[in-house]
């Protein structure tokens, strides 16, 4: 049996499957609280400073759907987004919401999860040269460090960032992707935004990382590799740190959710036009098919990325049984 | 050869036990002693201790108010006038309003985990005792509103309705009670099988004594330091919102909108970036660390 048949022999795929059928009403539950946000609230995304002309307003409320009762209006708004269809911005003229979702998603997603590369890379290696050296100097250095990562916010550190690389030493471009949208060409400059966005991270991972290979090094399997006259570092490479890595992958999910939610002050920072920027532009500017839009895509995003950390999770730790 | 000793004496005769030798050391004097040996907690402790003074009383002794604006736009640090810290865009004192600032992120910090703490307990506890069906569903709720990308939905309610402070507390309080309310639940179940519970069961004790001398400490230590950490990732999480310029309104001012007004000015007067950036980083490493020491002390599995 090749390793692959056997990884897919170990899904369990009821609960995948159960799964799945809960996340269904949870997106129901999601559209339909933003949905009755967006009309309780005060003023619509057309009002102006003057007042239109009453048949100005009859047309606009024609084209969008306004003079239809409330439960229409979100069977439709329902129906449209079951489709994949997200309607027309209410303030990006001529441009409909899935466009903006195309134009802003990639830049997001390319952002966060190169940042969760970079923490799950970086803070792995941290924390496991900190672990294996427990209560000495290095790794005290290691953890005050980590410890400054977590209590230093990331709209603290982008300004300082671009201070230092940018208009100091005159590395990256000050804020931008340069010749959007060829991301590709100029992914050197992504680096300040995807540092930034992957400092408390990298800190995060690396006290998780620590705590977990010291846990493991006391196990029984760690005793048992040793006892057979394996090299110290054998012992680590192939027993301890696969072990010790488990818990990375539960927390690599929800972290995925929580960087990409967190790249909205990362773009603002940068001025990357990514979703998230269209998200907060979109709720200042009442631009409501927008800002449902994106947190229709994000809610979708935070599921899927659970669900797979689940997945995966049972996949690889033979310990784990979901019922 | 070793001698044994018998463990009565033979002549019948008990030694007198006195109070003393019994006294023993309960669980928190345990983690008390643990707690006070972690150097960097007992810093932090203090540090913290003259940051709260200066947050509650540094605004009412210091020379210059938080709201009297000046022509003294944007000094530098200077003697004159007591401007330490220089002024801001509209020539108000820098360091009283980093002291307003910070008592609005503390109180922020403080409120809203109070409001986590309240609702995530009743409803771990609830959840977890009760067990079977209920359980099931309360959790299923939790599962539902974890899918939320909450962040979001606290920025639209912000845009959407009158920004007010009272918003942002029930706002953050309601993202954060969700891990409570697991935690909770998950240790009430935890020590609700215990072999220790059975043997109080056992020797007699009442329900009720169960709950309060048994069950209780124990679901007290994770949420005490999940308390601990709760309070600087609110104090984050109000001043991503100030950064996003959906914070408290003027002329009142916290460490995220200080933060995110220093950082328009930084290339000129990175002093107006990094008086609020430190006052907040110092403040959040302290939580941390007592935060982390509280959690060794409580748990000596740990070490």
């Amino acid at each position: 049996m090749s390793s692959l048949q056997r990884a897919l022999s170990r899904v369990p795929w009821a609960y995948t499957f159960r799964r799945l059928l809960i996340a269904v009403p949870t997106m129901l539950a999601i559209i339909t609280m933003a949905f009755l946000m967006m009309r309780a609230a005060p003023g619509g995304p057309f009002d102006g400073e003057r007042k239109l002309p009453a048949a100005t307003e009859q047309a606009i409320a024609a084209k969008f759907g306004f003079d239809k009762p409330l439960h229409e209006q979100y069977l439709n708004y329902v129906g449209g987004v079951l489709q994949g269809d997200f309607g027309p911005s209410y303030k990006t003229l001529g441009k409909s919401v899935n466009q903006l979702i195309a134009d802003g998603l990639p830049i997001s997603l390319t952002i966060g999860s190169l940042a969760m590369l970079l923490g799950l890379g970086l803070g792995t290696l941290l924390g496991v040269f900190a672990g294996l050296r427990q209560n000495t100097a290095a790794d005290f250095s290691v953890m005050g460090i980590a410890m400054a990562g977590i209590s230093i916010p990331t709209f603290v550190t982008g300004p300082i960032l671009i201070l230092v690389f940018s208009l100091g030493a005159g590395i990256f471009a000050v804020g931008g992707l340069g010749q959007y949208p060829n991301i590709g060409m100029n992914w050197h400059n992504m680096t300040l935004p995807v540092v930034a966005l992957a400092l408390p991270q990298i800190a995060i991972i690396s006290r998780l990382m620590r705590a977990s290979i010291i846990e493991t090094m006391r196990s029984n399997h760690i005793r048992t590799a040793r006892s057979k006259g394996l090299s110290e570092r054998q012992v680590i490479v192939r027993h301890a740190l696969p072990a010790a890595m488990l818990p990375l992958i539960s927390y690599a999910g929800p972290a995925m959710a929580r960087v990409m939610t967190g790249s909205v002050v990362i773009e603002k920072i940068f001025g990357l036009p990514g979703l998230g920027s269209y998200f907060v532009n979109g709720a200042l500017n009442r631009d409501y098919t927008l800002v449902m839009g994106a947190i229709i895509v994000y809610a979708g995003l935070i599921v899927i990325l659970n669900l797979v950390a689940d997945v995966l999770y049972a996949v690889l730790d033979p310990k784990v049984k979901y019922d | 050869m070793t001698e044994i000793k018998p463990l009565l004496d033979p002549t019948g005769r008990v030694e007198p036990v006195t109070q003393a030798i019994i006294g023993g050391r309960s669980l928190w004097d345990d983690a008390r002693a643990r707690l006070f040996r972690n150097k960097a907690a007992v810093v932090s402790m203090w540090i913290l201790g003259v940051i709260i003074l200066v947050a509650v009383f540094g605004p009412m002794v210091w020379v210059n108010d938080y709201k009297a604006i000046s022509d003294a736009r944007t000094i530098a640090p200077t003697l004159e006038n007591w401007h330490i810290l220089g002024t801001d865009i509209q020539g108000r004192d820098l360091l009283a309003r980093l002291m307003i600032g910070l008592r609005i992120s503390l109180t922020v910090g403080i409120v809203a985990t109070a409001v986590s703490l309240v609702i995530g307990v009743t409803w771990g506890a609830t959840a977890g005792y009760l067990g079977g069906r209920v359980d099931n569903f309360m959790m299923r709720i939790v599962d539902v509103l974890y899918a939320l990308p909450f962040i979001f939905f606290v920025i639209l309610l912000l845009t959407v309705f009158e920004r007010n402070i009272v918003l942002i507390f029930a706002a953050i309080g309601a993202i954060e009670w969700l891990t409570m309310a697991r935690i909770v639940r998950g240790q009430t179940l935890a020590i609700k099988g215990k072999e220790f519970i059975e043997a109080a069961r056992a020797s007699g004790v009442s329900r009720r004594a169960i709950i309060l001398r048994h069950i209780l400490p124990n679901v007290i230590g994770p949420v005490a330091v999940y308390v601990t950490l709760t309070i600087p990732v609110v104090i984050l999480a109000e001043s991503f919102l100030s950064f996003l310029g959906l914070g408290v309104n003027e002329p009142l001012t916290s460490l995220g909108v200080l933060i995110s007004e220093g950082a328009k000015t930084m290339e000129e007067k990175p002093w107006m970036l990094l008086a609020p950036a430190l006052t907040m980083a110092v403040t959040l490493l302290c939580l941390n660390f007592i935060g982390d020491g509280l959690r060794d002390a409580l748990d000596p599995k740990e070490r």
